[in-house]
């Protein structure tokens, strides 16, 4: 129709914007089910397969034992001989009861195989803290997944990128770890921030791996961050508004990494923060220094990182507050490089 | 047994008044005075009280993440769990575990939110009980949903051909969330789970406190007398939804409503009266004011200060270690020569 480009786009939950990609595929090809616990009657924890059963039966929606050896083992047999499943690790803090499926089977028989097989799959998973769950429920791992080669590795932050980066996992003829945050999803008992929900498309859509995205353009300090955070980066970006013009870059996606995009941010402030909601040592964040510096260290002047700290995830909810990086917390390190 | 049985029921209910004051009208999980998730055991306590009855202080007792009525049964403090439950500085894990994740070494006791993953630890306990020629016990807790995982079936194994002093129960609630236990296994029930591995599997086919009491006497007696470990399964009844906050739109009402007419505490209290014993409300007065006693205590506790989250990450800090390392001063770090 000649006035689809005027009419209002619908406005959708992250969660919404998963469900609608998964069903398209779904709807396309027979080959995609999705498997894990809780996901056909309860819809997912996080809404993350909400209304799927009804329209695909239990067949393709499959609820399982509690046992993720067994579950995302199954889904890298399925994917390797053709089909592309969906497993759902309910919190990515569960990862270590199925990890050698994870990273020895479904991340290496690529490789192992000499491309002999390939594992179509996705590991779909939900991350992050801010509703005091404690040290099991809270992490988001995004560094563990990401160090780990053989692995695409995803990490929306708003419903319109969930969407078109699910078509895209989907449809990938690798193993991809698509991570969202539970805040993010726009679930009923656990409030969103102002801006995951978005207008997202009717059709279908993809977004290719590795291209960040610039959420916000600014001349004075380049912020790089991911999930939950983007949106607490542009809160202090906004709060700095006149005082510090702030950039916000989006990763996206972590493997693979648009370094590109950040270094030529980097190239023009000079100045570079790095806002990750995983453990401090040995993540996200040091990466992104070091390809800074790699790649741009002339024209660094300031490097600051806002992480966890390296101690679990504390339950109380003063203790969470105090290790969880805040708008504030971002905002005083934006002036910091810029001091 | 009866007065367990009634604190920790009454317990919950206080704790799911507390729990609902901050979260409503609009439920948001990280609301109100009870932070986080929360999930309760209504329905569940002829399996603590029925095992615990047997059991020192020194006996070693893993919890899954619905652990209450478990703690109360192995006389964990009362006072001590409501605040570490509320997040306060003087709970049980100085407000850094809540009430997934409870732990008191004073009567060895923990708890984990990872399904079955309190296995492999409880064998563990139950392997040093004999290696040091002790005769203490250690009982490892899962739900029907956790008898898939790996966790839970090697541990099985590793106890069996070790002949290890360990007891695994299973609270067969007939529900994994809301994945209905037929739709979880093949086998009728979660007890037959022990004939592949050699050891003796118990189904308790009733919540009485007094059945379990017996079968577990028999199964704690043969691992005290260094006769190896017992899986034994007791029926009970999920009265509740998963968590607070879950609307069960899985489950059907009859079935919920079937579980609630099941109910272990009245069961027991026709039990009592049978006996001709009336203390019946005299337990109920006094579980009740010790509940609110500690409910009062732990409300007026402190929170802890922020900068506690970066203690007890290890007890032998390194030196010169900290978790939130200062960031290196910003200088100009290039392009100046």
């Amino acid at each position: 129709m000649s006035d689809s480009e005027t009419a209002p786009e619908r406005e959708l939950t992250m969660s919404r914007a998963i469900v609608d990609a998964i069903a398209s595929e779904m709807r396309a090809n027979d080959d995609v089910f999705v498997m894990g616990e809780d996901v056909a009657d309860y819809g997912g924890i996080f809404d993350s397969t909400e209304g799927l059963l009804e329209e695909f039966g239990r067949e393709k929606i499959m609820d399982v034992p509690i046992s993720e050896t067994g579950f995302i083992g199954a889904a890298v047999g399925a994917a390797q001989v053709g089909m592309r499943p969906i497993a759902e690790l309910m919190f990515a803090d569960f990862f270590g009861v199925g990890m050698d499926q994870i990273y020895n089977q479904m991340a290496k028989n690529t490789y192992m195989s000499g491309s002999g097989v390939r594992v179509p799959m996705v590991l779909m998973t939900a991350v992050g803290g801010t509703y005091n769950d404690a040290a099991q429920h809270s992490q988001t791992l995004y560094g563990t997944f990401a160090h780990l080669p053989g692995m695409k590795v995803v990490v929306p932050s708003t419903a319109a990128d969930a969407k078109g980066l699910m078509h895209a996992a989907i449809r990938d003829d690798d193993p991809v770890v698509y991570m969202f945050h539970k805040r993010l999803m726009g679930i009923g008992w656990m409030p969103a921030p102002d801006g995951p929900k978005t207008p997202v498309s009717d059709e279908d859509y993809t977004i290719e791996f590795g291209n960040a995205d610039i959420k916000r353009r600014g001349d004075d300090v380049t912020v790089v961050t991911l999930g939950l955070h983007v949106h607490r980066a542009l809160e202090a970006a906004n709060d700095l508004d006149g005082e510090i013009d702030t950039e916000v870059i989006d990763l996206r996606t972590l493997v693979p990494l648009d370094t590109e995009t950040v270094l030529e941010s980097v190239r023009k402030t000079g100045r570079l923060v790095v806002v990750d909601e995983d453990y401090h040592s040995f993540g996200v964040s040091g990466e992104i220094v070091a390809r800074a510096a790699e790649g741009g260290l002339d024209d660094l002047s300031a490097v600051r990182r806002v992480t966890m700290p390296d101690t679990p995830i504390p339950y109380a909810r003063p203790l969470e507050q105090e290790v969880n990086p805040g708008a504030d917390d971002i905002a005083d390190a934006i002036r910091g490089v810029t001091e | 047994m009866y007065e367990w049985m009634v604190t920790a029921r009454h317990y919950e209910e206080r704790l799911q008044e507390e729990y609902l004051e901050g979260k409503q009208p609009a439920f948001d999980i990280s609301a109100g005075p009870i932070p986080g998730e929360l999930h309760l055991a209504a329905g569940q306590e002829a399996a603590a009280a029925g095992v615990c009855a047997h059991l020192r202080d020194s006996d070693t007792v893993t919890a899954p993440h619905r652990p209450h009525h478990v703690a109360i049964a192995k006389g964990v403090d009362l006072k001590r769990m409501t605040a570490e439950i509320f997040g306060r500085r003087t709970g049980l894990s100085k407000g850094k575990g809540g009430h997934m994740h409870l732990f008191d070494p004073a009567v060895n006791f923990a708890a984990s939110g990872i399904i079955a993953e309190g296995c492999p630890p409880a064998v563990g306990a139950a392997l040093a009980s004999k290696k040091r020629g002790e005769d203490s016990v250690a009982v490892a807790y899962l739900g029907d949903g956790a008898i898939s995982q790996g966790g839970f079936l090697e541990s099985l194994n590793l106890a069996s051909v070790h002949e290890l002093p360990v007891l695994f129960v299973i609270e067969d609630n007939d529900w994994a969330i809301s994945m209905p236990k037929e739709r979880v296994s093949d086998v009728k029930n979660g007890a037959q789970r022990a004939d592949g591995f050699g050891l003796p599997g118990v189904r308790v086919d009733h919540d009485d406190a007094c059945a379990v009491y017996e079968a577990a006497a028999k199964a704690v007696g043969r691992a005290r007398d260094g006769n190896g470990p017992t899986l034994l399964e007791v029926q009970v009844h999920r009265r509740m939804g998963h968590f607070m906050g879950d609307a069960e739109a899985y489950r059907p009402d009859a079935d919920t409503e079937r579980a609630k007419q099941r109910d272990s505490i009245e069961r027991m209290e026709r039990t009592l009266q049978n006996a001709g014993i009336d203390a019946i409300d005299e337990i109920r007065e006094r579980s009740h004011a010790r509940v609110e006693e500690a409910i009062e205590w732990a409300k007026e506790q402190p929170e802890p200060e922020p900068e506690e989250a970066y203690e007890d990450v290890f007890t032998n800090p390194p030196p010169g270690w900290h978790p939130d390392p200062e960031p290196t001063p910003a200088e100009s770090a290039g392009g100046d020569d």
